[in-house]
Formats: structure tokens, C-alpha cells, sequence
């Protein structure tokens, strides 16, 4: 009876390991295909645009070759989300020093019939200089949104006047313009300072 | 006739304790220990709150807008001390040509949203509630001028039951650092 026992608590103690076994290697697989997507960037997001710089000029995307580059969304009338991440971006580029000449930064607004070269030159001037502010056509922007997949749309007000919903992130691109993945609003300072050096290396 | 005047002064000092404080600095230090006697004394007029009513309201604040915005946020904490509930129903500033109360937020997909607060905000009785960064935020719209930091603008917040009181906002850097972001730099 003693003996019996011990054969099953034995056969027990076996089917838990082999248990264990089993669905600790499928949770490994299952962990590995769900993070490889990210890994190896096989994401379709960046494409080619044109767009007008603060400036006036012409910006193709074809400027960006050679150096990896950020993509932020925003609008000037926005309250809150795009002068902060503009900031923050500025803050970075200050903390990267020397380094921060080797990625560039552009901020394209979604909303162009506000946001004219004029008002976005005006605007930018309160953030680091080195961030391109770019506007276009509602087509333009259309293309270069749907290219990020970024989202935008308009909410209205009660007086005809509108604000903004729209994608947050910041997309990083390597300098072949290849996504590399987003820095979220509100992270914290530090992990996208190192998420920055990361892009800059192109490790 | 000189030393009758010395004589006097001497007298003076002597029936006056006060006016024995003759040198400069002496003087200085009194006027100085004054000064920070009074300021001490009207600290409750910096501390920057206000009331209405039941209703507390420290600390608002602002962001510095970059050149020619149009628009600025405006926050706020609001503690309900009554036993009835109160609304913040509106709100105004004189930098802005048009002001609303809004709720922002960022959903799963990294989407910002932004929505007019309809009827206002609550503050149930005892309770207290923030307006800030990432939440609520009064939003200023139509600026007619900048919001500069270290400068302040008036504003009024009116209140369902609690009515419409006169407050000041205190303008911050532009990324204005709470204590809720870690703003390192």
C-alpha cells in the first residue's frame, strides 16, 4: 500500500515537471513570435512625402537619408500634448549634445489650414531650433499621416471653432527610414533619452 | 549753541531707546527686519488660493505658451469642503477671447483626445479634484497674448452653488514639470 502510494506520488511529481515543461516552452514560443514583430521591424510604417518646412521651402522625405529621424503629429492650436512633446524633444536634444546633430526631429501638424509656414516659423521659434516644423496640403498631409499611420481628426466646438484628436507618439525612423519604434507621451525623460541614443547608434 | 543741540540729541536717545539705533546699518537691519516682519505677517495673500464658498481652490497654474500661440491650458485643484456637491461650470482668462473646460486623455493606441467637460466638473462633498496635466484642464482659447512665465493672469471660476470667484494664474515653463512626469531635464 506504502509502496503504491509512493509510485503515484512519484508519477505525480513527473506529470507536474513534464507539465511545466510543456506550457513553459509554449509561453517562451508564444512570447518570442509576439515581440519578434517589433524585434525585426517588420511594421510597414514611414513611406515617401513632400512637405513645406517652416521656412517655405520644399521637404521631401528624401532630405532624411543618412540620419535617423522622429516623427511627431501635433497642431499649434493644441493645448497641451504638442508644445510639451516639443519641449521634451528640445530637452533631449540639449541632454544628447553633440550627438543631437546626428538625428534630426520634425514635427508635422495635422492641421494645415491653421498651422501656415508662417505660424509654425513663429511657433517653433520657442523650441530647439534644430526641430523642423512642416506643413503642407490637406493632401500632402494626408499622405505622409497615412504613410505613419497616424491618426487625426477634428472635434468642433460649440461655436463652429475645432481642436484636435490625434496620434501622440513619437515615431522613430532609422536613417534608411525604416520604423524603429515610438516613444509615448508622458515617458519618462530617461527612458526616452536612451530610446534616442539607441536610434542614434542604430543598435 | 552746538552742544546744547548734542545735549538735546543725548537727552533724546536716552528718553528714546529707539533713536539709539544711529548708525547705517543699524538702521538697515531694523528696516530690513521690518520688511520681513510684514512680509511674514501678509504671507496668506501670496499662498496663492482662493475660495468660494465651500469650495478651496489652490494653486492655479499655467504653461507658458510658445510665440503666437492661440491656445493655453490652465490647471487647478479644487477641495470641496462643504457637504453638498459642487460643479465647476466655467471659467474665464484675460489672455483668452474664449474659454472651456475640456478632458484630455490618452487612449491605448497613443491617440490624444480631447473633449469639451459637458455640465462641468464635480467636486463631491469632502472630496477633491485635479485639474492638470494628462486629465482635465481649463482650456484657454483665442489668446489675445502669450502666457509668460513668471508672469500671472487673471481669470474667474464659476461654480454651480458655490457662484464666481476671481483667481490668478501663476504662468510655469512651458513643459511646466508636476510632479506626475519625470521631467529630468
Amino acid at each position: 500500500m506504502a509502496a503504491n502510494a509512493r509510485v503515484w506520488r512519484n508519477r505525480l511529481i513527473a506529470s507536474t515537471i513534464l507539465a511545466v515543461l510543456v506550457f513553459g516552452s509554449l509561453g517562451v514560443g508564444l512570447a518570442v513570435g509576439l515581440f519578434r514583430p517589433t524585434a525585426q521591424q517588420t511594421v510597414e510604417i514611414g513611406g515617401p512625402f513632400t512637405l513645406t518646412d517652416q521656412n517655405g521651402a520644399a521637404f521631401p522625405d528624401s532630405n532624411l537619408r543618412g540620419k535617423p529621424f522622429t516623427v511627431f503629429f501635433g497642431f499649434t492650436h493644441c493645448p497641451e500634448v504638442c508644445p510639451t512633446t516639443l519641449w521634451e524633444m528640445s530637452e533631449a536634444l540639449k541632454a544628447l549634445g553633440p550627438d543631437a546633430d546626428k538625428l534630426r526631429v520634425l514635427f508635422i501638424s495635422v492641421d494645415p489650414m491653421r498651422d501656415t509656414p508662417d505660424v509654425l516659423s513663429r511657433y517653433m521659434q520657442s523650441f530647439d531650433q534644430r526641430i523642423v516644423g512642416l506643413t503642407g496640403s490637406e493632401e500632402d498631409i494626408a499622405t505622409v499621416g497615412k504613410a505613419y499611420r497616424a491618426y487625426w481628426e477634428k472635434i468642433l466646438t460649440d461655436d463652429g471653432d475645432y481642436t484636435m484628436n490625434h496620434t501622440a507618439s513619437i515615431f522613430m525612423m532609422d536613417a534608411d527610414g525604416r520604423f524603429i519604434g515610438t516613444i509615448a507621451y508622458e515617458e519618462k525623460a530617461d527612458v526616452r533619452l536612451a530610446k534616442l541614443k539607441r536610434l542614434i547608434s542604430g543598435s | 549753541m552746538r552742544n546744547s543741540i548734542r545735549d538735546a540729541a543725548r537727552v533724546a536717545s536716552n528718553t528714546y531707546p529707539l533713536s539709539r539705533f544711529r548708525s547705517i546699518e543699524e538702521r538697515l537691519g531694523i528696516l530690513a527686519f521690518t520688511t520681513m516682519l510684514l512680509f511674514a505677517m501678509t504671507q496668506g495673500l501670496f499662498a496663492h488660493e482662493f475660495k468660494a464658498g465651500e469650495i478651496e481652490i489652490v494653486h492655479p497654474w499655467s504653461r507658458a505658451t510658445p510665440d503666437g500661440a492661440k491656445v493655453a491650458a490652465g490647471y487647478i485643484t479644487l477641495k470641496n469642503g462643504g457637504t453638498e456637491p459642487d460643479r465647476l461650470i466655467s471659467a474665464t482668462g484675460e489672455i483668452a477671447g474664449k474659454t472651456e473646460i475640456h478632458e484630455m486623455a490618452v487612449d491605448a493606441n497613443g491617440v490624444m483626445t480631447m473633449r469639451p467637460v459637458e455640465g462641468g466638473v464635480e467636486i463631491r462633498a469632502g472630496e477633491t479634484v485635479e485639474l492638470k496635466p494628462g486629465a482635465f484642464h481649463i482650456m484657454f482659447m483665442n489668446l489675445k497674448q502669450g502666457a509668460k512665465q513668471g508672469e500671472k493672469f487673471k481669470g474667474t471660476l464659476t461654480f454651480e452653488k458655490a457662484g464666481t470667484v476671481d483667481v490668478e494664474f501663476d504662468v510655469q515653463a512651458i513643459g511646466g514639470a508636476t510632479e506626475h512626469n519625470g521631467h529630468g531635464g
